[in-house]
């Protein structure tokens, strides 16, 4: 139950940069007024992030990892229901491993 | 466009942020166990996890972590990590310019990817209560304090290996998340496929961890953008 100086100081430093780019992006780019390209790239942008998230780990997960995703996006289809679709394709992908070991 | 900010709304975001909550298990569990691996102590890890609230940052920090601290080198990987949260708050503004003091700046402080996702497509679905951003912010603030508390708690006598079938969790959440943004393969289909790619690509070349998640968002949103205003009248 310890807290040094210096890693207060590197929870502070890391906390004050984390908020400017929550916080501080918002108040830039909206002061600046962005052009219309800027704010159809910012349209893109959700789609995108997650995308460029999901795939890395996806392809690098193998078959088990691909019929996992299909039952997430197909569950999460169906049923709109975030909690499911994660249940779901954690309980595929757990039967597939369990299968081929 | 008449932007409210209520209790209900709060509520109903609280509420819809729930089911993600066990997404957020298996990535806190391993920033706990990690906090507890690298010497940090309950304080400092819980510190870090109520103060940043970022759980790729607060795992890219933790991998290079030294005694004493790097200070400058933690508060710099976590600037890069969490500089792709700056666009969010722009794309939020239809609700963010509405707001005043602590329910403006306050409201940013929660905003994660889990939340700005969730409400870009309440706003798409015609949603105008801004307290609903803060009441997804707030939810996952709470799970994401106590799956790291667990994890730092379980400490040793818990060794999730890598390649855990818990850890898909994290995936899945971000993948049910795409699948309310998805508006259609004209607009979505290409960027959708090259913001993948070259996060791929990056991710194989062996570059350092934000890097392909940086390069891959940025090429999928300009190629969308530019696909739009091509098609536009």
């Amino acid at each position: 139950m310890s807290l040094r100086p210096d890693v207060l100081l590197a929870i502070l430093g890391m906390a004050l940069v984390t908020y400017a780019a929550r916080a501080g992006g918002y108040a830039v780019l909206r002061a600046l007024r962005p052009p219309p390209f800027v704010e159809a790239v910012l349209r893109h942008l959700p789609g995108a992030l997650f995308m460029a998230y999901v795939t890395p780990p996806l392809v690098a997960g193998g078959p088990a990892a691909w019929a996992g995703a299909a039952c997430v996006v197909a569950v999460q289809l169906r049923t709109r229901n975030f909690g499911l679709a994660i249940v779901t394709g954690v309980a595929v992908v757990w039967g597939l491993q369990a299968m081929a070991e | 466009m008449t932007v409210t900010f209520t209790r209900a709304g709060f509520a109903r975001g609280f509420r819809k942020a729930l089911p993600l909550w066990l997404g957020m298990a298996p990535f806190g569990l391993l920033v706990g166990l990690l906090s507890d691996a690298k010497g940090l102590s309950f304080v400092e890890a819980m510190l870090m996890t109520t103060l940043l609230y970022a759980g790729a940052a607060q795992l890219l920090v933790l991998e290079l972590w030294t005694d004493p601290a790097p200070v400058l080198a933690a508060t710099g990987a976590a600037f890069l990590v969490n500089l792709r949260m700056a666009p969010m708050g722009a794309a939020l503004a239809p609700w963010l310019d509405r707001l005043r003091g602590w329910r403006l700046w306050g409201t940013l402080a929660t905003l994660v990817d889990h939340s700005f996702a969730l409400s870009v497509a309440e706003q798409r679905a015609g949603g105008r209560d801004a307290g609903f951003l803060l009441g997804v912010g707030v939810s996952l603030w709470v799970a994401w304090a106590a799956v790291v508390a667990a994890g730092y708690a379980l400490g040793s006598t818990v060794r999730l290996p890598p390649g855990h079938p818990l850890f898909f969790a994290a995936t899945a959440a971000f993948l049910s998340i795409l699948v309310p943004l998805w508006r259609g393969a004209r607009t979505d289909l290409v960027p959708w496929f090259v913001a993948g790619l070259v996060a791929l690509a990056a991710h194989r070349a062996g570059l350092p961890i934000p890097l392909p998640l940086l390069l891959g968002t940025l090429a999928g949103a300009s190629l969308g953008a530019v696909l739009e205003r091509r098609r536009a009248p």
